[in-house]
């Protein structure tokens, strides 16, 4: 029971200790970051232009998503049935279709009719097709499915020759993916090559940002250098000396943060209209307010993780006195 | 207390800044260690700090052998010296009050506690309407008074003052000496290196006479003689 008592009293007293600590350290931070409003403002707006270019590539990543997805959904290829397969038989062969990939977006059927409702539909307006459908007589199309894929060529390509090959092949007409080949593989590459390209130009502007924010920070804590030494020397714990430069970090993250996201919301919200006229049915605010965890996210975390591990390494250089 | 062992100090560039010394410091006592600048003086205090590490030989602290302690140790024993460097070394951005609180914080001392005893230190060193000033608004004078409380407000078990009159006229140089004889009789070790003969002449304490990094004379009741 005594023990009991006293391991809880030095519980009580580590955890109070701790605490203490820590709200010392939060003094420090505070101080330091008043004191040094130069060094300070500099190091918020380092780390605002790194966090908005991070922002920005994210915005670009929203448009060149939502312009692949809608290049993408515009290609498909058509198997066309011969003239008596029965429904039932098309539904199969579309759910053995489905079973083969999953990288099969859609797969709609289009029964005769449709596919004459459709053509009526479309050249309502000319007199001249109209006659010619009437002096054919009867319903020339034929049913199909039209099938659309993650926009891959090669999806496509395995596609069209299963049509061709497998066991309902004879119930198959024509499949219509050699005239589009060129057309599929060329708007792959192009959809592709955005995305590398992104991908690549993110990386590198990431790299030089948390670089330029990396030698800000140790430009505040370089400045330091002398004030680490002498805690060092009266006994200061590692973490005790540590704490309020990676609490600065974390204080620059979060100004940083909170700088970036009213940006960010203003000029989505002000350029909406703008870019809505080059993307029609694109809304790039909907698409921020859609998406405002993951801004939220990458901007605090970036901000505040920039922040804190460029201060830890510093400051540890700076430790082995 | 402190034991120096067969201690060599060798800097990467090949100084040779203490060659092979031994001599044994114990509790309460009041040691000089004279010498011309460069003589080791520094360094000395430094390998006591845990500041350096002997290249040969073992310095022990409390029987703790300093080259093998972990940095855990190493913070404890400082905290338990107050030292007075001859830079001061002092913490620039924090005002003179927050200096002295800094190193009761490091300490882990509580609130009230250094409430109540950093304006009473900084009363006795002559400094308590200097509180909010930063140390470059200080003069020398007071900046080797803020280094002396600051090394004072623990009540640490030993107290080391390397040149601490070094920026002081006649008058505060008397101040400060009675000031550390005072620490001593109150029991605590004092090591005081400095190369002031007056001083050293007046005290009557023991002397390490250092030259060359060597130990030349270790004399109780000792007199500046270089």
């Amino acid at each position: 029971m005594y023990e009991f008592v006293n391991s809880h009293k030095t519980r009580n007293s580590l955890m109070f200790h701790m605490f203490t600590n820590f709200k010392r350290i939060l003094g420090f931070a505070f101080n330091d970051f008043n004191r040094n409003k130069g060094i300070s403002i500099a190091a918020v707006f380092v780390l605002t232009i790194t966090i908005l270019l991070v922002t920005s590539l994210f915005f670009f990543h929203g448009i060149t998503s939502y312009l692949t997805t809608q290049i993408q959904n515009k290609i498909d290829i058509t198997a066309y049935f011969v003239d008596d397969t029965s429904e039932a038989d098309i539904l199969g062969v579309k759910d053995e279709i489905l079973k083969m990939s999953s990288s099969i977006k859609n797969i709609e059927y289009i029964s005769k009719d449709q596919a004459l409702a459709f053509f009526n539909e479309k050249h309502q307006d000319n007199p001249i097709l109209a006659k010619a459908l009437q002096e054919v007589g009867g319903n020339p199309f034929l049913p199909s499915l039209n099938i659309t894929t993650n926009g891959d060529p090669v999806q496509y390509a395995s596609i069209a020759d299963v049509l061709q090959t497998s066991d309902f092949s004879k119930l198959i007409n024509k499949v219509d993916f050699s005239q589009k080949k060129d057309t599929i593989e060329k708007i792959y590459s192009i959809t592709k090559n955005i995305n590398i390209f992104g991908l690549i130009l993110g990386i590198i502007l990431i790299l030089i940002a948390i670089s330029v924010v990396f030698s800000t920070i140790k430009l505040v804590i370089e400045n330091s250098r002398d004030e680490i030494s002498t805690m060092k020397t009266v006994g200061a714990s590692d973490w005790f000396i540590r704490g309020p430069f990676v609490m600065q970090g974390i204080i620059y993250g979060i100004i940083a943060f909170l700088i970036c996201i009213f940006i960010s919301a203003v000029s989505a919200y002000l350029l909406a209209s703008k870019i809505q006229i080059m993307l029609p049915g694109f809304n790039i605010f909907s698409y921020f307010l859609t998406n405002w965890w993951i801004f939220v996210l990458i901007q605090l975390g970036f901000g505040i993780g920039v922040g804190v591990i460029s201060a830890m390494i510093v400051v540890k250089r700076h430790l082995e006195v | 207390m402190i034991k120096f062992d067969n201690v060599t100090k060798i800097f990467p560039d090949g100084t040779v800044a203490l060659d092979n010394i031994s001599f044994e410091i114990k509790k309460g006592e009041f040691i000089c260690v004279v010498g011309k600048s460069g003589a080791g003086k520094t360094t000395l205090v430094h390998l006591i700090l845990g500041l350096e590490l002997a290249t040969s030989g073992n310095v022990y602290f409390e029987d703790v052998k300093l080259n093998d302690a972990d940095p855990l140790k190493i913070q404890e024993i400082r905290r338990k010296i107050g030292c007075i460097h001859q830079d001061y070394k002092l913490l620039p951005k924090k005002t003179v009050y927050e200096n002295v609180a800094y190193i009761m914080q490091v300490e882990g001392k509580d609130n009230a506690e250094i409430e109540k005893e950093v304006p009473r230190v900084l009363d006795v060193i002559g400094l308590k309407d200097k509180v909010n000033n930063f140390p470059s608004e200080l003069s020398g004078g007071e900046k080797q008074r803020l280094a002396i409380a600051r090394a004072l407000v623990n009540h640490p078990e030993i107290i080391i003052a390397d040149e601490p009159t070094g920026n002081l006229d006649p008058y505060n140089s008397y101040e400060v000496i009675s000031l550390l004889q005072k620490i001593n009789q109150a029991g605590r070790t004092v090591i005081l290196a400095t190369h002031d003969r007056e001083i050293i002449n007046k005290l009557g304490k023991r002397v390490i006479t250092i030259e060359k990094g060597e130990i030349l004379r270790d004399e109780q009741a000792g007199r500046f003689i270089i």
